[in-house]
């Protein structure tokens, strides 16, 4: 799917905020509706990126690293916690109401405040728990990430090796293999031995639904050794996935596939 | 298998014809951004800490390329990166690498200062293509030298014309005022200049 041409000009502008106007409005009410213009965007602003990256220059001054995470902590901390909500939150509001009666009944305000310190005790006694729970349910994230942090790593990061192993004497093929986990939309998918594509062309991931027409799953490019990784692409809730296939495309990608399908695959 | 979106991550492409020739010792022990950035979002410090070490130099030399000076250009540097902070779920990988992203963010945070305007974009709309991976420094140089290459090879006015809409934050009919030119030669000058610094990263790395 290829931008529309007669935009290219403005959407160059418009990608360094220097279009303005008429001409902007109106390439506005085109990008929202040219799913292929706001791709050559969204390729324009990236090669906007490297005129930002061509900068040099000194590096900051030491203090500021401390000074950044200085407000990173006092931000940080003045993320209010349950004890601290609680006492901004005051006194329960009956009390207050019964305050005006101080003078008439006091009988009345020291049953009050009975109560109010009863309810107090309460309260605290359930922050406590909450914190507790609270404190553990962050050391469970931590060592979940931690965990993630492992297991992830070799997968996406681009500096992983990957190697396929296959039979002695069996000449390479290309392959791909997806993780797809529904319920949660998630997708890796790692590719190896992809043959290289002409210039302007990319491989589309396609997810095949049980019913329904193909979605869109990712366009990659493989790499000089023919490998690509595709992570969590935006994908619709909850998709049952009958297959997964590939096809190639335009750069830009495709909204429905362009047969033929070159690879394919069913759940196991 | 724990999955990545258990920790609200988002999309990325890693092809190695973009990484490999760059790839060196320094990046060792570099965590992917996208492990890192995950990191921020439990409150992790350590990890904000860890890219400012990796990027405070390339925010610190846009933000100085845009606005000429030390003391504003920290200030954004800072507001960069806290804003990162507050907000690490803005980027995802489909935004671009985080390198990228970052010099993009600050380009126009920079630009809005030196308007002295309010931010016009938020952090999360910002959205721009893959580009390489520039994660490591020597990575970074080495972009960057050959940007500068492909910017010195230019007829001037086209250089000229992209400087002066991306680091004066100038708009098309302020640079045809400015040098004279016809509106239509200012717009086919900056997008073909775009579009070399893209080939120049599609054909050679």
């Amino acid at each position: 799917m290829s931008f529309h041409e007669q935009f290219g000009e403005d959407l160059a502008l418009y990608a360094l905020d220097a279009l303005t106007g008429e001409e902007r409005a109106s390439l506005e009410k085109h990008l929202a509706t040219c799913a292929a213009c706001r791709g050559e965007l969204e390729q324009l602003r990236g090669d906007g990126a490297l005129l930002a990256l061509s900068t040099l220059g000194p590096k900051p001054p030491a203090r500021a690293r401390q000074r950044l995470l200085d407000a990173a902590a006092k931000e940080a901390a003045e993320v209010p916690t349950l004890s601290q909500r609680a006492r901004k939150d005051g006194p329960p509001a009956y009390v207050s109401a019964r305050r005006s009666w101080w003078g008439l009944l006091g009988w009345a305000a020291t049953f009050a405040m009975l109560v109010f310190a009863a309810s107090l005790w309460k309260d605290n006694a359930a922050l406590r728990d909450s914190l507790s729970s609270a404190s553990a349910q962050a050391a469970q994230s931590a060592r979940e990430l931690e965990e993630f942090r492992k297991v992830a790593a070799p997968i996406i990061s681009p500096e992983a090796q990957r190697i396929t192993l296959v039979s002695v004497k069996t000449p390479v093929q290309p392959q791909g293999k997806a993780f797809y986990l529904r319920n949660r939309s998630s997708l890796v998918f790692v590719a190896s031995n992809m043959p290289a594509l002409p210039p302007q062309k990319a491989y589309e991931l396609w997810l095949i639904p049980a019913q329904g027409a193909p979605i869109p799953a990712g366009v990659f490019k493989p790499d000089a050794h023919g490998s690509a990784t595709v992570v969590n692409p935006p994908l619709p809730a909850g998709t049952e996935a009958k297959a997964f296939a590939i096809t190639v495309e335009n750069e830009a990608g495709a909204s429905a596939p362009t047969m033929p399908i070159v690879m394919m695959g069913t759940g196991e | 298998m724990r999955t990545q979106s258990d920790h609200g991550l988002g999309y990325v492409l890693y092809g190695k014809e973009q990484t490999a020739s760059l790839s060196n010792p320094e990046r060792q022990g570099i965590a992917p951004d996208l492990v890192t950035v995950t990191a921020m979002k439990s409150g992790d410090q350590s990890a904000l800490a860890e890219l400012y070490d990796r990027y405070s130099s390339v925010v610190y030399a846009v933000a100085l390329r845009v606005l000429g000076d030390t003391g504003a250009a920290e200030d954004v540097l800072q507001e960069v990166f806290l804003q990162l902070w507050r907000n690490p779920g803005a980027f995802d990988a489909a935004r671009g690498n985080l390198a990228s992203w970052l010099a993009v963010i600050t380009r126009n945070r920079a630009i809005d200062f030196l308007r002295k305007r309010r931010p016009e974009k938020e952090i999360e709309d910002v959205i721009l293509s893959v580009a390489p991976d520039l994660a490591a420094e020597a990575d970074r140089s080495r972009a960057a030298q050959k940007i500068r290459e492909v910017l010195g090879t230019m007829p001037a006015p086209q250089r000229s014309a992209l400087e002066m809409a991306y680091f004066e934050g100038m708009s098309h009919s302020e640079i045809a005022g400015k040098t004279g030119e016809p509106l239509g030669t200012i717009k086919t000058r900056i997008r073909s200049g775009l579009i070399a610094l893209r080939k120049a990263f599609q054909t050679g790395s």
